[in-house]
């Protein structure tokens, strides 16, 4: 299994989602963003960080990079997508998740161990928790209160389609707690906090973050049977 | 002359000197000789001038002049502290790890047959003052392409921080922008934050001390070397367009001391682009190890002036610039603006012809300015260095000899006298204050002790930093160290920590810089690293003030002595003078980091008590012998708002022993957890350590002579507190007793979430936690908002573990 990691100018977890997919046993492939070719991998990763300097709006600019192009059209097919932070900023712009991550409510950068609880588990990369499983993954990040008008969220809610909220504390704002949703389609993730820093004993508060890499690594194995398939 | 506004500082001097329609030229020095010269207003001595007319043989032209001043100001060309660090030379230590050493962009450690790291700390006080979210943020930038300019990746950041009194309504908009400053920089790096200090003390009132920390790793054979080599090659300006920000900033800002106008100074500042400095990373690294770079400065204070010199003059070469080539932010810049100019995130490349091509494509391929601005020129056939000559238009504006610039700045044997106040302060001794004696007044003291700002929960701080980041943290603030890991196949690493006391040194220059250098080198000790290297920062008032002199040449011995001791050599720093404002100086303020290597991080030993593993809970023994010793001490400030005395004794050889007793506990595998006691003494640390993962403690103090009083807020110097197993005891006493470190047992770890202090008192851990974690939350916090509890019990959870340790009800955020 080949799991692509996109690097942007300015893209900063880019290696730690590439360990976290090699821990989890996949190939990582490095993506550059510039080069339209996907390489053929099975899934994509866009890594958190300040891609393009987060100048105009977070994930403004990286959307129109030439891999986003075929990122966003092999998405719309079915490729499994991860956007961690940064990524999951650039796949709202992208159009591929509804709402925006707007400045902290509080105005501050803020990096804290947070506490998770995961709710849709019919998607790509969360098929391998239980619903209601409570997770501990670091958040950091000045952008990350997500936000949607009433009948997006209502929307969400009802369509299973948010896949964890914070709990024991809402470190940003989010709207209804909202740490990560899905599209539709259950193959393309956005989520707030990094699982790739909850990969290893030695450098994360927990191994919690494992579970996206080897859920995503599962579904490829169950031949693309994604999102609507899991039931 | 183009400019068209009315000029100012360094630009006006392009016009009042010449009067004519271009810039000030060699010739028209040569011809208008006797011209008067602004040359106080830049901060040049009448002698420094007349040295330049000397080495030139006619006047110098206006940028000459502006450069001249730049790189013979204090902050440049270090001209009052040369004659007192070059002890760092003469004692230091017989290392073969060293790479690189002073007077390199930072010190290169060796720590594995094919890696090495390099790290320095640097001050960026003045800028932060005038301007604290870009002086903080360009302090990051700065230190952070020193190590890039050895050839080594940056891995990290540690930022030591001094703020004025925690309650004066300045420090409310310093504090918050010099921290944001740094995250917003560092993070948008990609560089994890993973230690440092913040300190409040009414002496920084007007002066905080704004001191970065970077280090970087890199192959052994990527060492990167500065010198200007070979005739022919070409110099190339890599990164940011050359702005009018920042100009002056050395010789403006850092050489001076504040006064009214400090405002006024803000364009002295240079301002960040985050964004840029990574890509001039990633450029640089390609260029690295695609062989293309034979020589690399990074621009920093004194810009292209810096850098020009310092390349050509380490190479004894000269060098022809053509300065209408720098790319530039506005049209307007005159020359002299363009050679002072501090734009950030800018380097210096000495290329050969044959290898501009690949550099200018690396350079695209990451979206960087790359420019070839000049080109190496030989030195003269009998061996004389070449010279400088830069034109702009054709018109030729500098031709100097660069080394007269680089190396032969002034160099001042200043006068030096002890303060006559010391031997009064030294009389007036903490130990004799009136101390808490009852149960129930040592519980409200340390609680009161707790929540005070220099010994309170820093999270709000270190929150805003990511610590995450490259995946190798593995500790970071609130830590005793920041440790990582290099290479994650062998568990090869380092760990870092840097450390000061203002007060001690003010009370002993000598014994406080010492202490300040026991105290890094211990925290790097505890957590079972070998200390190996220094880098130090020397924040001083104005060198002009002969008993601030006094105070620099006794801390300055006191580290040479100190790392001869030790046997960790000084691999470079920096100098900060003129921290003060008006007659009033600033404590000195000695800040040492300390550098130590790991054969596997695995076995790194953290601060907090983990969870017992067996009944009864982990034995605790307090490591070094506690003495009354007060002065100086937290506790004397905060209680008793006192300072005097004599600080606490320093015995390097006792922290060599305990470091070794550590360093094999932690590869035998016999602690649990480990804290350094230093501010705040033992009453601190077991603060801290039982508040990590909300483990108890229960304390019992020896029948020593010491009274529970001084077990628990002494601070004396050589000590730390350990958590061992049991069944690793006997183990661990044998190991302390072979290296004549004295062990004093004071009780285990505990399943009651409780610090209790028998026959004293015992204090809930939750209201301990109020105490410590409200502090500045409440001063600096805007919302009101609970602290999240500790997340991890010393364990790494997998994701069956149960919720734990949480506090009861779990934290609560206010409603949206």
């Amino acid at each position: 299994m080949r799991i692509g990691v996109v690097t942007f100018p300015g893209s900063l977890d880019d290696g730690d989602a590439a360990r976290a997919a090699r821990i989890a046993g996949a190939e990582a492939v490095r993506l550059w963003h510039g080069d339209p070719d996907l390489h053929g991998v099975d899934a994509v990763v866009l890594p958190g960080g300040f891609s393009y300097g987060d100048y105009l709006r977070c994930g403004a600019i990286a959307r129109f990079a030439p891999v986003m192009e075929s990122i966003i059209d092999a998405a719309r097919g079915g490729l499994p997508v991860l956007g961690i932070c940064n990524g999951f900023q650039v796949l709202c712009e992208a159009h591929l998740l509804p709402g925006a991550l707007t400045r902290n409510q509080h105005l501050h950068f803020r990096n804290r161990d947070q506490w998770l609880k995961v709710e849709a588990t019919n998607t790509a990369w969360t098929n391998g928790f239980t619903p209601g499983q409570e997770i501990l993954i670091p958040v950091k990040n000045g952008e990350g209160c997500f936000v949607a008008d009433t009948k997006t969220l209502d929307a969400l809610e009802a369509e299973g389609r948010v896949i964890a909220r914070y709990i024991n504390g809402n470190p940003n704002g989010s709207q209804r707690d909202i740490a990560g949703i899905t599209n539709e389609a259950g193959n393309v993730v956005g989520i707030m906090p990094h699982p790739e820093h909850a990969v290893e004993a030695l450098t994360g508060p927990s191994l919690d973050g494992l579970g996206f890499f080897t859920s995503v690594l599962r579904s490829l194995a169950t031949d693309g049977q994604l999102a609507g398939g899991q039931q | 002359m183009t400019t068209q506004e009315k000029p100012s500082g360094f630009a006006a001097t392009d016009v009042l000197v010449s009067g004519s329609d271009g810039p000030d030229t060699v010739e028209q020095a040569q011809k208008t000789s006797d011209e008067l010269q602004p040359y106080a207003e830049l901060g040049l001595k009448d002698d420094e001038y007349a040295k330049i007319r000397e080495i030139l043989g006619r006047r110098p032209t206006a940028s000459e002049l502006a450069m001249y001043s730049i790189m013979w100001s204090e902050h440049c060309s270090y001209k009052s502290s040369k004659v007192h660090l070059k002890q760092f030379s003469e004692k230091a230590p017989q290392n073969t790890r060293m790479l690189a050493g002073i007077g390199e962009n930072a010190g290169v450690v060796q720590i594995s047959e094919k890696l090495a790291v390099t790290f320095k700390v640097e001050s960026h006080n003045h800028p932060s003052y005038v301007e604290p979210y870009q002086g903080a943020a360009t302090g990051v930038g700065g230190i952070v392409r020193d190590i890039l300019a050895m050839g080594a990746r940056p891995i990290a950041v540690m930022d030591p921080l001094r703020f004025g009194a925690h309650d004066h309504p300045d420090t409310a908009r310093v504090l918050p922008g010099v921290v944001a400053g740094i995250g917003g920089y560092g993070n948008c790096l990609g560089l994890p934050n993973i230690g440092g200090e913040i300190v409040f003390d009414p002496c920084y009132q007007g002066n905080p001390l704004v001191n970065a920390l970077s280090i970087g790793v890199l192959p052994v054979e990527r060492l990167q070397k500065k010198e200007a080599t070979g005739t022919g090659n070409i110099v190339v300006l890599l990164g940011a367009r050359t702005g009018r920000d920042g100009i002056g900033g050395v010789s403006v800002l850092a050489s001076a001391t504040f006064d009214e106008e400090a405002e006024q100074r803000r364009p002295s500042v240079q301002v960040g682009d985050p964004f840029m400095e990574k890509l001039l990373i990633e450029s640089c690294l390609e260029l690295y190890d695609a062989g293309l770079v034979s020589g690399i400065q990074d621009l920093g204070g004194a810009g292209l002036t810096c850098a020009l010199t310092e390349t050509a003059a380490a190479a004894g070469t000269g060098m022809r610039v053509w300065l209408e080539r720098v790319p530039l932010r506005e049209a307007s810049m005159s020359p002299t603006e363009i050679l002072a100019s501090e734009s950030q995130e800018r380097m210096l490349l000495i290329v050969t012809p044959e290898n501009l091509d690949a550099v200018l494509q690396v350079a695209e391929k990451w979206g960087v300015w790359a420019t070839a601005i000049g080109e190496v020129t030989a030195a003269s056939t009998d061996g004389t260095p070449g010279r400088l000559v830069i034109t702009w238009n054709d018109h030729v504006v500098v031709d100097v000899p660069p080394g007269s610039l680089a190396d032969d700045g002034p160099v001042y044997q200043r006068p030096i006298r002890e303060p006559n106040d010391v031997m009064l302060l030294q009389a007036d001794r903490a130990e004799t204050l009136p101390r808490p004696s009852t149960g129930d007044a040592l519980r409200e003291t340390v609680l009161r002790m707790a929540a005070s700002p220099n010994l309170c929960d820093k999270t709000w701080v270190t929150e805003q930093y990511d610590r995450y980041v490259l995946g190798n943290t593995i500790l970071a603030q609130p830590e005793d160290s920041g440790v990582l890991r290099i290479d994650e196949e062998t568990g090869l690493g380092v760990a870092l920590s840097v450390d000061g006391n203002g007060r001690f040194a003010r009370l002993d220059p000598y014994e406080g810089a010492k202490l300040a250098l026991a105290e890094a080198y211990r925290n790097v000790a505890v957590t079972g690293a070998e200390p190996v290297a220094v880098t130090d920062c020397l924040n001083f008032g104005s060198p002009e003030d002969p008993h601030v002199m006094w105070q620099f040449a006794e801390a300055c011995r006191a580290l040479a002595d100190g790392c001869l001791e030790l046997g960790t050599p000084v691999t470079g720093g920096n100098v900060s003078f003129y921290n003060q404002t008006g007659a009033a100086a600033i404590h000195p303020t000695p800040v040492v980091g300390v550098l130590g290597v790991f054969d596997d991080v695995a076995r790194r030993v953290p601060m907090g008590f983990p969870r017992p593993a067996k009944a009864g809970g982990d034995l605790l023994f307090l490591l070094g012998e506690t003495r009354v010793e007060l002065s100086g001490s937290e506790w004397a400030w905060v209680t008793h708002g006192h300072l005097g005395g004599r600080p606490p004794k320093v015995d390097l050889a006792a922290e060599q022993a305990l470091g070794k007793v550590m360093a094999q506990a932690s590869k035998s595998g016999l602690v649990s957890a480990a804290h350094d006691l230093s501010d705040g003494g033992l009453a601190q640390v077991l603060v801290e350590s039982t508040l990590r993962h909300g483990v108890g403690a229960k304390v019992t103090f020896p029948e020593d002579g010491n009274s529970p009083f001084v077990h628990l807020f002494s601070e004396s110097a050589g000590r730390a507190l350990v958590a061992v197993p049991r069944g690793h005891d006997k183990a661990f006493l044998a190991l302390a007793a072979e290296h004549g470190v004295p062990v004093t047992p004071l009780g285990v770890t505990s399943e009651e979430a409780a610090l209790e202090v028998e026959g004293q008192f015992t204090i809930p851990l939750e209201e301990l936690r109020t105490a410590w974690s409200s502090t500045l939350r409440d001063l600096f916090g805007g919302p009101a908002e609970q602290p999240p509890a500790p997340v991890t019990s010393g364990e790494v959870r997998s994701v069956t573990l149960e919720l734990s340790p949480q506090a009861p009800g779990g934290p609560i955020e206010p409603p949206a």
